[in-house]
């Protein structure tokens, strides 16, 4: 398909703005010179995948997108921040670190294995039958996928045994 | 004229133009409302009188303080972060809006061929958006808190993050009950199909519960009720949750450095969300805008809507008899109430609520 074609589908456009605002905003996430700043770029990262879910007419999963990473994740983010560094008005502490460089050629692998790994596993195919409504993603997930789905929560479950033993007090010592 | 409407109506972009121009007007005349509702009613309570001076019964006070707001200096103290503290006043009011847009103020209206849901959006899925806006409301207070560079707001801020994270957890499974239950209701259903749209939770509330009592989904789940209100309270930061603004700790919380409108601003956030969440448990728990019908000429159709505004009001009341009533909670008493109450009780109701589902719909596990 050509640039124009391509362009002159609202979709597409929709998506180019949105895709650039989200690298926009995860470029300002570990750019920022300011915790807050960072969380808050973050939201705006969060809420295009949000978006890009809206667009796949998958509604079910971009709220519940909205309500647990934006409305709970970076709310105990923000928290945490604001309880341990508390930087009101400019940042003291220096978040720059000196392996930034190495850093960034990892995330840069990453995100190409990643691109390159989807692309060739869809190539030109369009995803049909996509699973797309609540209904459907309830039957998918508790019927086909439910072994995963349960080990996922095995995952959090001791994800939250652990906060707690390190959080709670020994009475022995 | 008939005709014109109906051309309008007809038109996606200009019915949802008038919805939501509609809502706007409806949310701010009603906040405008609801501060002169809540001062006469404390007042009454207090043996006082109240704002009685402008206009009849003092109705016109809140509007005489918008405007003295308005036209005060927006004083803005020099440690501040400029954007985000000039940005939280308008991110208090987007998700107050835009929950609104969801609720059903009364029943369908045929002009002509067409049909005009009284409801911003139906979305299939507004519960959810309902907890997600409501969950995004709380960057409002944070920002502000922590943009105004000093100590009291952000002490403030930091309080609205932990009680608004622990109470809309209670909320949201309290919810869960009603979101089984009114699937199950749909009549001719087969098991899997639910519902999470608000008009279509109105309409399965149509029927009676036993003989003369309708069938709201109160009287079937009074635990989720009882639970959503009291999580609903700490939400909108009323007293006895007014941690996150308690003038007797932390000076005005979250919004000590802001003046004039801006201020003002938080104050309208915060009643459209008292009237947002109001309207929000009429639909779920009572039956939103069904009632009596009457069958008058012309004007048959505000009658739905005077039910939903009635049992609205009767909710709000409640939240400024238990504002009037209790005094402000302690942070450890605040944190015990959710975390040690209110989830294990909303998820010990959820238990008892899907076992007797479940013997309900299959029947006794021996049968």
């Amino acid at each position: 398909m050509d640039w124009g074609n391509w362009f002159s589908d609202a979709n597409n456009v929709v998506f180019l703005v949105v895709a650039l605002v989200m690298v926009a905003a995860s470029v300002r996430v570990v750019t920022s010179p300011n915790v807050v700043h960072s969380a808050l770029m973050l939201v705006i990262a969060l809420a295009g995948a949000a978006g890009l879910f809206l667009m796949l007419g998958a509604e079910f999963v971009a709220w519940t997108l909205v309500l647990v990473y934006i409305g709970a994740v970076i709310v105990l983010f923000l928290f945490g921040i604001m309880i341990t560094r508390a930087p009101t008005g400019r940042d003291p502490g220096r978040l720059d670190h000196a392996r930034r460089w190495p850093a960034a050629v990892v995330a840069l692998g990453t995100f190409v294995t990643i691109a390159t790994v989807t692309t060739l596993a869809f190539e030109d195919r369009p995803v049909s039958g996509a699973v797309t409504s609540g209904g459907d993603l309830g039957e998918v997930l508790f019927n086909r996928y439910v072994i995963p789905f349960e080990a996922v929560s095995f995952v959090l479950l001791a994800a939250l045994i652990g906060g707690i033993v390190l959080a709670r007090k020994d009475p022995e010592r | 004229m008939t005709h014109f409407l109906e051309t309008v109506f007809q038109s996606v972009f200009w019915s949802a133009v008038i919805k939501v121009v509609f809502v706007f007007a409806l949310l701010l005349l009603t906040a405008l409302i609801l501060v002169w509702f809540e001062r006469r009613v404390v007042a009454f309570m207090q043996n006082r009188v109240g704002p009685n001076r402008a206009g009849p019964f003092g109705i016109l006070q809140t509007l005489a303080d918008g405007l003295k707001l308005l036209f005060k200096e927006g004083i803005r103290p020099r440690k501040v972060e400029v954007g985000l503290y000039l940005a939280a006043p308008i991110m208090a009011m987007i998700p107050a809006f835009l929950i609104f847009l969801m609720v059903p103020i009364g029943a369908p209206i045929h002009i002509g061929e067409t049909t005009v849901t009284l409801q911003g959006a139906d979305l299939n899925i507004a519960l959810l958006f309902v907890l997600a806006m409501s969950s995004i409301a709380v960057y409002a207070i944070v920002l502000a808190g922590w943009a105004s560079g000093s100590k009291y707001p952000l002490l403030g801020g930091i309080r609205a993050t932990a009680q608004m994270i622990s109470y809309e957890a209670a909320m949201g499974l309290a919810l869960v009950p009603v979101v089984v239950f009114a699937s199950s209701q749909i009549a001719g259903g087969s098991l899997g199909v639910g519902t999470m749209s608000f008009s279509r939770i109105v309409a399965l509330q149509a029927g009676s519960f036993r003989g003369p009592v309708p069938g709201w989904f109160v009287f079937s789940l009074l635990p989720s009720f009882v639970i959503f209100f009291t999580a609903a309270i700490a939400e909108t930061n009323r007293a006895p949750f007014d941690l996150v603004e308690a003038e007797s700790e932390i000076v005005g919380g979250y919004h000590t450095e802001y003046s004039g409108f801006r201020f003002a601003i938080f104050f309208l956030a915060e009643y459209i969300n008292m009237f947002n969440l109001s309207a929000i448990a009429v639909t779920l728990f009572f039956g939103g805008w069904l009632g009596p019908g009457a069958d008058l000429p012309y004007v048959g159709w505000l009658v739905p809507i005077f039910w939903f505004l009635l049992k609205t009001y009767a909710l709000l009341f409640l939240f400024v008899w238990i504002r009037a009533t209790l005094p402000r909670l302690r942070y450890d008493q605040l944190m015990t109430l959710g975390w040690k109450w209110l989830i294990p009780l909303s998820l010990a109701w959820l238990v008892v609520f899907v076992l007797l589902q479940g013997v309900r719909v299959f029947g006794m596990p021996w049968s």
